[in-house]
């Protein structure tokens, strides 16, 4: 059958920012395939300089409205290697629970109220209210709690209050932590209830082989920190993030794209869990197998089971966190520091991929030159050539323009994409 | 729906976002317990980031971000013409935000520094009323869900009060918080518009101003405060250009 079609959409929707597909097919054959990024530069990097380290992680949060945490605590961490400051144990225990409640409500806002509007053919989540009310209302007590951690670790849910230059200003209150510690346990049911529904949603059978890219610390499950790793087997340091990224531009995108070992490559929840899968707590790893999810997993539609999977693990590390700081006196909180000229990588997990701020500081503290590579940038070549991919076996399947359309956007919207955050 | 015996008709909204994080747009689906509620109020015409439906007969639009483009300035000309009450969402569009720090470099040095010798388009960052007249100003950084709900519910219920008049001091006493002045820290608090709930003197960290300047507030007094404290002069000023909510009070200053 010789089909011609355009598929043209334009400012997606269910995603953070604007970004437009276009996939041409002539004489049922795809001719194009292209994923353009269209948001409005921000220049964050130029707005640095000149920002005393003390505000900086205050700047940078506001590159992203979703993941303001991870971007906090990536300047916080570079500038902390930068000037060598050592936050103090608790503080870093605070700082990983508050990842945690970011990326448990980041997730929690794609999987149900982003991705599953697809699953049921419904245009957002505000029918399905009325059809599977108790689906996303097992959504919104998940994405509750991990906003109500991230309210009690940084004074907020979104543009963190209390994290700060060696440590933190302000530590939770104890009854937070107890209460916190109580709606783990109670809304563990909320959990359950949420992977049983993802196990009757068929997510698409498509794969293509790519190059996963996440942080590695071979101890724990990664959110702050480590060495830079792909499934292809490269390994580098922190501090050598370019290598890693190898930015570039295209004519077509405000974003740039980015490549490692092959012509494009994935970081997010998939990317971490097909680096350091065995990291997992135990729940967790129960029910990614449960899931048929093993590394190394080539299908990107997967990345949905695999944030999945991470709620679960969160839930497990962060009641360990919350009993270790409720036997703490919270005392030493935040280490005393003298600015000093440095410079170096601050790498954390942000809820869609590795995420990674350099910062050089002059004797002053002052930032002189900054760098932020977002986890989006760093998917977009990958999403870009997905797209050929899987257009090109939707037509071959003999798929109709809008089933094509369809598949196109559930793809694009797999990867959670943070497109402002991608041009900042 | 009934309030009081009269019939309360659901607001139709759209929610728009310019050069921003997005972040305040996410705030309308935090507060998850009184969500389904709020929700009840709320007719969603136009809500890219959430929802697949799109319609163009919205009679109140929220606007969250800075104008840097000349698109954005098409675009949001077009939303006015059709809302009825056009409300600036959140600080960027209120006062131009964080992006406002970038129009401290020339545009072109920016797209230079950032994307080497490719031609992208910026302008420097203004706000949405510099454009377009804007009805109703919800500032924030990002917007007090808290404060959100107040507003739409004035709105359907047509009781709608204006924002706090007093500072975030006003606010940070009643907490009890120790003042970060006596810490030794500049606090924008005695200048800044209330209604967030001093979070941010709340967990330690002085308060950057995001919501403007109060109504009520001495603003020669502020700088004398900073003076006879003997802080920092540097320290002040970046604080009060952080979110440019204080231009009109700086140009003598700088």
């Amino acid at each position: 059958m010789n089909v011609d079609f355009n598929i043209d959409i334009h400012h997606l929707t269910r995603v953070e920012g604007h970004g437009n597909i276009h996939i041409s097919v002539k004489d049922g054959k795809l001719a194009e395939a292209r994923w353009e990024v269209i948001e409005t530069p921000r220049f964050f990097e130029m707005m640095l300089r000149g920002v005393s380290a003390e505000r900086a992680s205050f700047l940078t949060s506001r590159i992203c409205g979703i993941c303001s945490i991870s971007h906090s605590l990536a300047s916080i961490r570079a500038l902390e290697r930068a000037m060598e400051i050592e936050p103090p144990e608790a503080a870093k225990a605070i700082r990983l629970l508050a990842m945690h409640g970011e990326t448990l409500q980041s997730h929690a806002l794609h999987l149900f109220f982003l991705a599953a509007p697809d699953f049921l053919d419904m245009p957002s989540a505000v029918p399905i209210l009325h059809s599977h009310p108790e689906i996303v209302k097992a959504g919104l007590l998940l994405k509750e709690l991990g906003n109500e951690m991230s309210i009690a670790t940084t004074g907020r849910a979104t543009h963190p209050v209390s994290l700060v230059l060696g440590g933190v200003s302000k530590a939770p209150e104890k009854q937070q932590l107890k209460q916190l510690k109580e709606m783990l346990m109670k809304r563990r049911t909320a959990l359950d209830k949420a992977t049983a529904f993802f196990r009757t949603l068929s997510i698409p059978d498509f794969v293509r082989e790519t190059e996963f890219i996440s942080l590695r610390n071979g101890k724990d499950y990664p959110f702050i920190g480590g060495d830079l790793v792909s499934t292809d087997g490269v390994v580098r340091d922190e501090n050598d993030y370019l290598l890693m990224t190898n930015e570039y531009l295209t004519d077509f995108s405000t974003s740039k794209f980015t490549r490692v070992s092959r012509q494009s490559s994935a970081a997010g929840a998939l990317a971490r869990f097909n680096n350091n899968s065995r990291l997992l707590g135990h729940r967790a790893h129960e029910i990614a197998a449960s899931f048929g999810l093993e590394p190394i997993c080539h299908n990107p539609f997967m990345n949905n089971i695999a944030q999945l999977v991470e709620c679960h693990h969160i839930f497990e590390n962060a009641e360990i966190l919350i009993e270790n700081l409720l036997d703490d006196d919270l005392k030493n909180l935040r280490n005393a520091y003298k600015p000093k000229a440095g410079e170096a990588t601050g790498a954390v997990e942000a809820p869609r991929g590795v995420l990674y701020h350099h910062m050089e500081t002059d004797d002053d503290g002052k930032v002189v030159k900054a760098d932020c590579i977002i986890p989006t940038t760093q998917n977009n070549a990958n999403i870009h050539y997905d797209l050929h991919a899987l257009a090109s076996e939707a037509v071959k399947a003999g798929k109709t323009d809008r089933e094509t359309e369809k598949l196109c956007e559930m793809l694009v919207r797999s990867y959670d994409p943070c497109i402002s955050c991608s041009v900042h | 729906m009934n309030h009081l015996g009269f019939k309360i008709e659901k607001m139709k909204i759209g929610s728009f976002d310019f050069t921003c994080c997005e972040g305040c747009q996410l705030q309308l689906a935090n507060k998850e317990s009184t969500l389904p509620a709020f929700l009840g109020l709320l007719d969603i015409r136009n809500f890219r980031e959430i929802s697949s439906e799109r319609h163009d007969d919205y009679d109140i639009a929220l606007v969250e971000g800075s104008i840097t483009r000349s698109d954005e300035i098409e675009r949001l000309k077009a939303i006015r013409a059709q809302a009825q009450v056009l409300v600036a969402f959140g600080t960027c569009a209120c006062f131009g935000g964080v992006n406002s720090l970038k129009n401290k470099i020339p545009a072109d040095e920016a797209v230079r520094g950032v994307y080497g010798d490719k031609a992208v388009e910026t302008m420097p960052s203004t706000k949405i009323s510099d454009i377009v007249t804007v009805d109703f100003m919800i500032p924030g950084c990002p917007v007090s869900k808290a404060e959100v709900e107040r507003v739409v519910i004035g709105i359907v219920t047509r009781s709608l009060n204006n924002l706090p008049k007093y500072p975030v001091c006003v606010d940070c006493k009643q907490k009890l918080n120790t003042c970060l002045f006596d810490l030794g820290e500049v606090c924008l608090g005695p200048v800044t518009k209330a209604g967030c709930d001093a979070v941010c003197p709340s967990g330690k960290t002085a308060c950057l101003g995001c919501r403007g300047p109060a109504d009520d507030m001495n603003f020669p007094s502020f700088l004398q405060l900073v003076r006879e404290k003997g802080l920092s002069h540097e320290e002040m000023m970046e604080k009060l250009t952080f979110y440019n909510g204080f231009a009109d009070y700086l140009d003598h200053e700088r």
